[in-house]
């Protein structure tokens, strides 16, 4: 009897093709970026220089943080595209703060990344217990978060912020080349959030509530505080993100972040992690991201004109999300 | 009670009086019994809208019942979630394989009840004890005998019956009392369903009473000590294999027959 058991056990290998797709989908996001570098390397020779992948490091660094935040919902199956809307609403509040009213700066910064967590967590309040989808809830705030932003701004950019508002624009020198913390800031929040995912228990249970909720909730996972945690994080994220983004800036502006969320969910989806949630890795998102930025640095570059680098990014991010289709359907 | 009479050998693990469940204007449950006794494979079997389901959700604290009480060794208890009955020692394995696809064979054993690393960083940061996680599953997975080449293999790349033993291992390996099962083999081919059977012996060799739901009466009657038939929200009859022929059962199942003689 138990030699039936034996048999079906070897009989066939469907774990050789699995293994073998998930090994091209954790290396296609890494050839690529190799790839699109060595085009850009050979076309123009602006690009392999210090002071442009300088210039690289900083231009990714915002949307890198944001991705992080992103990786985590989409991996839970759900979507935010309020990301770069509430990132400028906390760029306004910790700036008018600082400027407008003269509050202590550290005040002001906590106050903004307060405002920005405090989306998130409404965020995963209305997908978690009035259990509205992510996408239309985040449609929502995406766009009450936008009306915050240009009324408390008045539409004016603020300007004259004190230090430690633009603490993360600041540099230091490395091995020949100019780094700002706010890139330095990004790569850390990307390994602590990989650790998180992949070694303590909470991590794992983002992953097999994206993966299969009803059978997360009935091993006694508690999906519900999986999701309201991540949709938190992200809002949590969008702050240190802002304060990323005035470093760099130097002025807070109501204009600012609005193709945040596409760029966000193309470096995600770009960086192998599937929209249909519980598989990917954020240390894809982080390829995903300078991937998106090299295509936009190496394009401007050659001289291409910026209303192009749209055109390719939403080819780009109509593209991953087909392969992950593909790969799902012979999954089956 | 039970623990103060002498020679009560036969204290059932588990057991249920008239218990009553209502859905609106529906009686799912109209009075059930149910006892299932140490070392047996108990097959619950019945038509659809019998009650079987409710009864199963019931003893496995997934609802709960309006009347009529449930003793764990005899001991009355009120389950008001799956995770109380699972403290209890009751683990069910649900008809749809709960398991995550995308998730490895040790994390889906483990899903839900990880073991951490120990000291501070387990405490705190709940970093998970993977070598110890997958030393465990693999120790889990030898003893029912159910071949798998590694614990970390996605659970997607095994087969159906693979994906069915690892639920029966896990249910098998936290149960401390009962393993509840909702047809394990309706998903199956007969090869799989075979291996599933053997499975479901293996669990009660290792001394857990299992109960089975299936509509595959020559499966019930293969694999059954007892056969819990069930009717209208109630239990009709307590048979075996041996005291009754399959034809009999279905008569007992569909009323055209009554075991105590009072119609139906």
């Amino acid at each position: 009897m138990l030699a039936r058991l034996r048999q079906t056990g070897l009989g066939r290998d469907p774990g050789a093709a699995v293994a073998r797709a998930r090994v091209i989908s954790a290396l296609g996001p890494l050839v690529a970026l190799l790839l699109a570098s060595l085009f850009f390397t050979i076309r123009t020779d602006r690009f392999l220089t210090t002071e442009n992948w300088s210039l690289i490091t900083q231009q990714v660094a915002v949307v890198g943080i944001l991705a992080i935040g992103q990786t985590l919902i989409i991996l839970t199956a759900g979507i935010d595209l309020s990301v770069g809307a509430v990132m400028a609403y906390g760029t306004i509040v910790m700036t008018r703060l600082a400027v407008t009213y003269h509050l202590n700066p550290f005040l002001a910064i906590a106050l903004g990344i307060g405002a920005c967590l405090a989306f998130g967590v409404l965020n995963g309040v209305l997908v978690t217990a009035v259990r509205l989808p992510p996408f239309i809830v985040t449609l929502g705030t995406l766009n009450i978060a936008f009306a915050l932003t240009h009324i408390t701004s008045n539409e004016e950019t603020i300007a004259n912020l004190p230090d430690p508002l633009v603490f993360f624009g600041d540099t230091f020198r490395f091995a020949g080349t100019t780094i700002t913390y706010g890139a330095v800031l990004a790569v850390a929040l990307t390994v602590v959030t990989w650790f998180v995912l992949t070694r303590t228990i909470g991590g794992r249970h983002v992953y097999a509530t994206g993966n299969n909720p009803d059978a997360a909730r009935l091993a006694g996972v508690r999906t519900r505080r999986v999701l309201l945690s991540v949709y938190a994080i992200a809002g949590l994220l969008d702050g240190i993100a802002a304060l990323v983004l005035v470093g760099r800036t130097g002025v807070g502006d109501p204009q600012a972040g609005q193709s945040a969320n596409l760029d966000s969910i193309t470096a995600v989806v770009v960086g192998g992690t599937s929209l249909f949630g519980g598989r990917g890795s954020v240390l894809g998102t982080l390829v995903g991201t300078l991937i998106v930025g090299i295509f936009r640095n190496g394009l401007t570059l050659l001289g291409v004109a910026a209303i192009y680098q749209f055109l390719i990014t939403g080819v780009l991010v109509i593209l991953a999300v087909a392969v992950d289709q593909l790969s799902r359907r012979t999954r089956g | 009670m039970s623990a103060a009479q002498p020679a009560a050998a036969r204290t059932p693990v588990l057991e249920a009086r008239g218990l009553v469940k209502r859905y609106g204007v529906v009686t799912a449950l109209d009075g059930a019994d149910f006892d299932l006794y140490p070392g047996e494979i108990l097959a619950l079997i019945g038509d659809n809208g019998a009650g079987k389901s409710t009864l199963i959700k019931a003893l496995s604290g997934a609802i709960v019942p309006d009347r009529g009480e449930i003793l764990l060794n005899g001991t009355v208890v009120h389950f008001r979630n799956p995770l109380e009955a699972r403290r209890g020692g009751i683990e069910t394995v649900y008809q749809d394989l709960a398991l995550a696809p995308a998730l490895d064979i040790a994390e889906n054993l483990f899903l839900g009840r990880e073991l951490r690393r120990p000291g501070l960083v387990g405490l705190v940061l709940r970093v998970a004890d993977r070598p110890r996680m997958l030393s465990e599953a693999r120790a889990h997975i030898a003893d029912l005998k159910i071949n798998v080449r590694s614990m970390k293999q996605p659970v997607e790349t095994l087969s159906g019956g693979q994906r069915q033993g690892v639920a029966v291992a896990r249910a098998a390996a936290f149960a401390s009392r009962v393993v509840i099962m909702d047809e394990p083999t309706a998903a199956l081919g007969v090869r799989e369903s075979g291996m599933v059977l053997d499975l479901i012996r293996e669990v009660r060799a290792r001394g857990t009473p299992v109960v089975l739901i299936s509509h595959n009466m020559p499966q019930v009657f293969e694999i059954a000590d007892r056969l819990h038939v069930m009717r209208l929200g109630r239990r009709v009859a307590t048979i075996t294999p041996k005291s009754h022929t399959m034809t009999e059962a279905v008569a007992l199942m569909t009323g055209a027959t009554s075991f105590h003689g009072t119609g139906g």
